[in-house]
């Protein structure tokens, strides 16, 4: 089985570790991973702000970086959601288009729905805070999310949840978003750092000492606001906390 | 003004701001428990949704439908091409009755249209009877929400009204009392109105029926004591059979306040005995989105308010700084359809979480409708060109790798050498509040290369 490592931009220039961590965590279970070093941007950012045109030929590019390889993994749901579902408009009718759509996951998808595991071996004894990204969860559907009235399941928290010594801060707010949102946190700074403020206040009286999420863009705005206020909470990407524990294993 | 500017000016007061998205937050919650508490909650959305797809694709068939049958039970309909006939209409009705006092029960549309002031010009007194919307009358200032439209103003800033327009006591904010002095008030309006006009929640093709929603008995009491009775509605609340309306009163009630069943839901099957119902059928615009396969959803919509209690924007920017009759989410679709340059703004309030789509009862896909929103500004160049010229300079590097990987490493080196004031200043939204992230001196490119290579010797 050969991956194509899918690093979105932003981990590529700005959270290298995160990177390194999803190829420790694929090659320990075995999985070839092959990074193609000609790939950029998934065009999102163009995208959402509306500029279709400008995102086409990012979407092709991807495309053909990728059209190689037998599936797809990205650390970023937000990245996954992109290639799944916008890049329709983009690439309809592509060749290969239909394939890159089936063979794109999301890193913890792929682990439990790909690998088909159920736990990883580790331990990380700490009190962690799942953050639920909202492009995983209500557009790729990794979890159930609060609105709606489907029976619970969490593809992020049940690959931690069998690691030794993890225990989980119960949230008020379960699936609240952080504000991240693209150029939105530029945009509308103000209620876009409201928001991630009042998620930040949410872990600490739940009391998390390791703030966790499938995507990195929420945990950079998060990060941004934890530092600035030199709070002691740490962020982690989930595979980084999977590579962590791994380490620790027997 | 933009969203993100007037959004600010609310975020500053940040007790308040926060009081704001707690209210909300708890209607959210009462909603959250009626929806599970229900096993085929999402079989209801489903339906609800199939349903109103179905009449949307049939709508001139169902509405001529329902003239037949309104009119076969007494009641008198009238057609609306926009906002001005609408008004003209109601108006022309009054007059033809010598009106010059009514009472109105909620009715977004009439909101929508504008209708209070323009029957003021023409010297007719509107009192709305619902007491939120009463509240913002006499404040002179428009809904923040659709559902509840008072709901951004504190019990103390009603009592200082109360005691302004109706002569509470000074000072006094016990719930119990401020609403009795409003029934009191209310009672007397009732008693001396003319006409009473309402909204519509649903209608029904197959019986000619409508269907008015309240908690407060406002619109029974409305249409019970004056003889003449003017229904307005938008075409969109028509549904096809009387057993259509078990699955909308249902989600209905549940996702607007979390109860479940509104207090009161009234039936009008022509007029009362010695009465007149006028129905007014209302386009405005809604036509046109009928004729777009991206926005025809946003016709589903039934007026719930559900997507504004989620939206994680909406709680903390307050319904006033979307400046559109509809706030939120929905509001953020409906606005621009009607003045694209005048709301531009609004598909941008949005981080796209998502939730509002996953809450609505009627399964609107209101974030990729904002996203289809926010394109279809760009294609009229309505997006700041600022935004539209660093997409573009951005997309023209990261089509090269070459090119990307230079500026990226040009760029971290910058931010790790440039001193703190170079790139924490006024042009920089990011840093106003938040630190930029580490800049690495290698990026996972350079990280996996060395990798690989530290592999391939060993």
């Amino acid at each position: 089985m050969k991956v194509g490592l899918f690093i979105p931009c932003y981990i590529d220039q700005f959270y290298p570790h995160v990177g390194m961590a999803v190829v420790r965590v694929l090659e320990r279970l075995g999985v070839e991973v092959d990074y193609p070093e000609a790939q950029t941007c998934c065009g999102q950012p163009m995208a959402n702000t509306g500029c279709a045109d400008t995102a086409k030929p990012l979407a092709e590019k991807f495309l053909s970086v990728f059209e190689p390889y037998e599936y797809v993994v990205g650390p970023s749901g937000s990245c996954v959601a992109m290639v799944r579902h916008h890049y329709d408009e983009l690439l309809h009718g592509r060749s290969g288009f239909d394939e890159l759509k089936a063979k794109t996951f999301e890193f913890c998808e792929f682990l439990t729905d790909v690998l088909k595991l159920e736990r990883i071996e580790g331990a990380f004894p700490h009190r962690v805070g799942v953050h639920q990204s909202c492009h995983g969860l209500r557009e790729l559907r990794l979890g159930s999310s609060s609105e709606m009235n489907v029976p619970p399941f969490n593809k992020t928290r049940i690959l931690l949840e069998g690691l030794r010594g993890i225990s989980f801060s119960e949230l008020s707010r379960a699936d609240e978003c952080c504000g991240f949102g693209g150029t939105f946190a530029v945009a509308e700074e103000a209620v876009s750092c409201m928001m991630g403020l009042d998620r930040i206040h949410d872990h600490e009286q739940a009391g998390t000492e390791v703030l966790t999420a499938g995507d990195m863009s929420c945990l950079m705005h998060l990060e941004g606001l934890l530092r600035r206020q030199k709070k002691s909470m740490r962020v982690m990407h989930v595979a980084e906390i999977l590579d962590a524990a791994a380490g620790e294993a027997p | 003004m933009e969203h993100a500017s007037l959004a600010a000016d609310f975020v500053k007061n940040d007790e308040r701001a926060h009081w704001h998205d707690r209210s909300l937050w708890f209607v959210r919650s009462k909603r959250d428990k009626c929806a599970h508490a229900l096993p085929e909650w999402e079989l209801l959305r489903e339906t609800a949704s199939q349903i109103k797809l179905h009449l949307m694709s049939q709508l001139d068939r169902y509405l001529e439908e329902f003239e037949r049958n309104a009119t076969r039970l007494g009641a008198v309909v009238h057609w609306a091409s926009d906002a001005a006939e609408h008004n003209q209409i109601v108006h022309d009705i009054l007059l033809s009755h010598g009106v010059r006092k009514v009472v109105k029960s909620k009715s977004m549309l009439t909101e929508e249209c504008h209708l209070n002031p323009f029957l003021e010009r023409h010297g007719i007194e509107v009192i709305d009877t619902d007491l939120g919307e009463r509240i913002v009358q006499l404040r002179d200032e428009g809904p923040s929400h659709i559902v509840m439209p008072a709901i951004h103003l504190k019990k103390e800033e009603i009592g200082e009204l109360f005691h302004e327009h109706l002569g509470t006591e000074a000072g006094a904010t016990d719930p119990q009392y401020l609403t009795e002095a409003a029934r009191q008030h209310l009672r007397e309006k009732f008693l001396g109105a003319d006409a009473g006009l309402t909204g519509v929640n649903f209608a029904v093709a197959e019986t000619g029926g409508i269907v008015v929603c309240t908690n407060e008995g406002n619109a029974d009491l409305g249409t019970s004591l004056p003889r003449l009775h003017i229904a307005c509605m938008g075409i969109e609340k028509l549904i096809p059979r009387a057993a259509d309306l078990g699955v909308f009163l249902r989600l209905l009630a549940r996702s607007a306040t979390g109860q479940p069943i509104t207090t009161y839901s009234s039936h009008f099957h022509g007029p009362r005995e010695g009465g007149e119902l006028h129905i007014v059928l209302v386009d405005n615009g809604r036509t046109d989105l009928l004729g777009s396969d991206e926005f025809r959803r946003s016709l589903n919509c039934i007026r719930c308010g559900a997507c504004m209690n989620t939206c994680p924007v909406y709680r903390r920017s307050g319904g006033h700084s979307y400046e559109a009759t509809v706030p939120g989410p929905i509001g953020s679709i409906l606005a621009p359809a009607r003045d694209a340059g005048h709301y531009h703004s609004l598909p941008f309030a949005c981080s796209l979480c998502g939730s509002c789509t996953d809450v609505c009862p009627v399964k609107i896909d209101l974030h990729h409708q904002l996203l289809t929103w926010r394109k279809e500004l760009a294609l009229r160049k309505l997006v700041p060109w600022r935004k539209r010229v660093a997409m573009k300079l951005a997309a023209g590097v990261l089509k090269r790798t070459w090119l990307y990987a230079l500026a990226g490493r040009f760029g971290r080196a910058m931010l790790r050498w440039m001193p703190r004031f170079l790139i924490y200043h006024r042009g920089n939204p990011w840093g106003k509040q938040r630190e930029l992230p580490p800049a690495p001196k290698r990026a996972f490119r350079q990280l996996y290369r060395q990798e690989r290579k530290r592999r391939g010797q060993s």
